[in-house]
């Protein structure tokens, strides 16, 4: 009967098939960093908030300091090693006169300070979530991360891990041009 | 006198091995809630161990939240316990860490458009897999000796 062997070869097929399809659906999904996820929060308005100070005798950050602003908001912290990594950058951007404010993230004020009288102080605001609830808010999973938000104060992207020269200019500086240029 | 251990001592030593162990197997299974985490009202305490178990903890992705000794993981269970006290349902809790970290942080995905074949395929791999079966054994296809047989010219 030839019917029985056609269903022989595609029941000896059937294995390579399972393997074919297997196959693409592993190399892709296999190359997604599970410790990257995408924020829910894009292009929802940040949430309110009003942090304590880390820099002695100051007044902090809270929301109404980016109101009608574009502005990046970098999650930071002492014990963080990434974010030491990252400080001088952050540096060389506020230099350049980037709009950088910080949230010194589950921190003693008096470690984060102190951090920064060593390393520089590339914030045009800071202020202390040692509670974490604005990071809670924020969706911040680790530091560093910094959230780009537009003058209506909605985020509009969420860079997880350290904002390096290519992430600057490829996807932070030509966002934040557009978001100036457009309202 | 022997300098070899008596056979009473290393029953001891074993049997302190062996509880050491277990011990330390238990404290693997125990929530990481800390004493000063806990809500007062007992039922609202165990509402919310209950919504913990469901929910993961985003640094340590494979363990709920429940579990964790991640720093993050406690900022989570004083939210859950915080939400539960302010008058939350269950589910509006839950909710709300989903609208700041997405549906990953539930731990048992919920059914819709995206997650459809996460659900069903399974299902339809086993229905598929047992169709095929059954069309075979019908035609005899998946015993070679039936084939064998009929390959043979008449002699």
């Amino acid at each position: 009967m030839t019917l029985s062997r056609k269903m022989l070869l595609a029941a000896s097929l059937a294995p390579l098939l399972v393997f074919g399809v297997l196959a693409v659906v592993l190399y892709f999904g296999l190359q997604q960093d599970p410790s990257t996820l995408p924020s829910v929060l894009i292009g929802k308005p940040a949430p309110t908030f009003a942090l304590g100070p880390v820099r002695a005798g100051d007044t902090g950050f809270s929301r109404d300091d980016i109101r009608g602003k574009v502005v990046l908001v970098n999650v930071w912290g002492s014990w963080c090693g990434a974010c030491k990594m990252e400080h001088p950058y952050l540096m060389e951007l506020a230099a350049g006169g980037a709009p950088i404010y910080g949230v010194d993230w589950k921190d003693d004020p008096a470690d984060g300070a102190k951090t920064l009288k060593m390393m520089g102080d590339p914030y045009v605001k800071v202020g202390n979530d040692q509670a974490g609830r604005l990071s809670l808010d924020l969706g911040v999973t680790g530091a560093p991360e910094t959230f780009l938000i537009d003058r209506t104060g909605r985020i509009r992207y969420k860079q997880i891990g350290p904002i390096t020269p290519e992430v600057w200019r490829g996807t932070l500086a030509p966002m934040i041009a557009k978001l100036e240029q457009g309202q | 006198m022997s300098r070899r251990p008596a056979p009473r001592a290393l029953a001891a030593l074993a049997a302190m091995v062996l509880t050491a162990m277990f011990l330390t197997l238990g404290a693997g299974v125990a929530a990481a809630v800390e004493p000063d985490e806990m809500l007062s009202d007992p039922a609202l305490e165990a509402r919310a161990q209950h919504i913990s178990k469901e929910l993961r903890c985003v640094v340590c992705q494979n363990q709920n939240i429940d579990d964790s000794a991640a720093p993050l993981a406690r900022d989570m269970r004083l939210m859950v316990r915080e939400r539960l006290s302010a008058g939350d349902s269950d589910e509006q809790a839950k909710a709300f860490l989903v609208a700041r970290y997405g549906n990953f942080v539930l731990l048992r995905p919920p059914f819709q458009p995206n997650t459809w074949a996460l659900w069903l395929g399974p299902f339809i791999i086993l229905g598929v897999a047992g169709a095929a079966l059954v069309f075979a054994s019908r035609t005899g296809a998946v015993d070679p000796a039936d084939d064998a047989v009929e390959d043979d010219p008449l002699s």
